[in-house]
């Protein structure tokens, strides 16, 4: 199947280059959105091999994601695949993310960090537990890694995607849209690499806590 | 009347007038032009006749009129911010379509049109 791996990217010119190549390696289109990046990692992404979208100002993760669809829709791909550019997933695991789709079992897939539980760090484990317990309070379904950066959509169910949330909400957005389309899901379970550098990325207390913030706030004014 | 009396209920006319002054250039709607008056008028009417909180707190429920108006300044307060908060939200959301529609546009590669990779 025709695969297309949107990489959105923020300040990730340490990591991007070898995430593209190792996506190219097995070929994939790769599509990285630069974010409104202050370093290099549009170039170093560009020169990896990448199409690479800029984003003239940092919008989000949530924005970077529907640039990253509606650049992709624009090609041929059959599958749409949401990848981070921190180094944390492994290209080796999007033909299991994509099989389901393939074989018209889903709609939607999304890769659980749950194999191996003991390797993801505490306060990492609690704070995806609570953007769990989040996203089943306000949108009634319930994923065992609402958080995941690794999903992968079929093209229509991503031609359907509406996204409205353009930072970390889009997280859980996304498992909103799957619930409001009745999208079938599988979850694949993956296993993460932790960096330290991977680690330093993710969403902090205080983002976390204003994206739980938008997302109540959000709910309520629907 | 108290010198502070005076001047709240002032800045109440002051502040219908704005209303209407922003209503006339259309930057306002006809709508939000009654709401505005409504609260401005609402004001100048507390202040000058505070017994009219007495009444409206025993209305309620709530002990003195001064604490009920403080209630509802702060409810009102609250729903003013939800609703600039919303707005931002808004604006926030068409800057990021506007910046999608220019990286799509200056999206030199473009889609690729047999599936080739280039070789880096």
């Amino acid at each position: 199947m025709r695969t297309a791996v949107i990489v959105p990217a923020y300040n990730e010119e340490r990591t991007v280059g070898a995430v593209v190549r190792s996506l190219a390696a097995d070929g994939h289109e790769v599509i990285v959105v630069d974010d409104g990046s202050a370093d290099r990692t549009g170039e170093a992404a560009r020169r990896a091999g990448a199409r690479v979208i800029r984003h003239v100002l940092n919008r989000g993760l949530g924005a970077a994601i529907g640039t990253g669809v509606a650049a992709a829709l624009r090609g041929p791909a059959e599958v749409l695949v949401t990848f981070d550019a921190d180094g944390q997933h492994r290209s080796e695991d999007i033909p299991r993310l994509v099989g389901p789709i393939g074989c018209d079992e889903a709609d939607v897939t999304i890769g659980t960090r749950s194999e191996k539980r003991h390797r993801m760090p505490l306060t990492r484990r609690l704070a995806n537990w609570t953007g769990n317990a989040l996203t089943f309070l306000l949108f009634g379904k319930w994923v065992n890694d609402s958080q995941s950066g690794l999903r992968a959509f079929s093209r229509p169910a991503a031609e359907d995607l509406e996204l409205r949330c353009d930072r970390m909400e889009v997280s859980s957005e996304i498992i909103k849209e799957i619930k409001r389309h009745g999208w079938r899901l599988v979850e694949v379970p993956i296993v993460p690499i932790y960096t330290e550098y991977s680690m330093s990325k993710g969403q902090g207390f205080v983002t976390g806590l204003k994206t739980a913030i938008r997302l109540l706030l959000r709910r309520v004014a629907k | 009347m108290l010198l502070i009396q005076v001047f709240i209920v002032a800045f109440a006319v002051f502040a219908v007038s704005r209303a209407v002054v922003r209503f006339r250039e259309g930057l306002l709607g006809l709508a939000w032009l009654v709401f505005w008056a409504l609260v401005w008028v609402g004001v100048a009417v507390v202040v000058s006749l505070p017994q009219t909180t007495t009444w409206f707190a025993s209305l309620v429920g709530v002990g003195r009129g001064v604490d009920a108006v403080i209630y509802v300044a702060i409810v009102f307060l609250f729903y003013l911010v939800f609703r600039i908060f919303l707005r931002l939200e808004k604006l926030e959301h068409d800057i990021s379509l506007l910046v999608r529609e220019f990286g799509l546009k200056t999206d030199r590669e473009g889609p690729p049109e047999g599936g080739e990779q280039s070789d880096g």
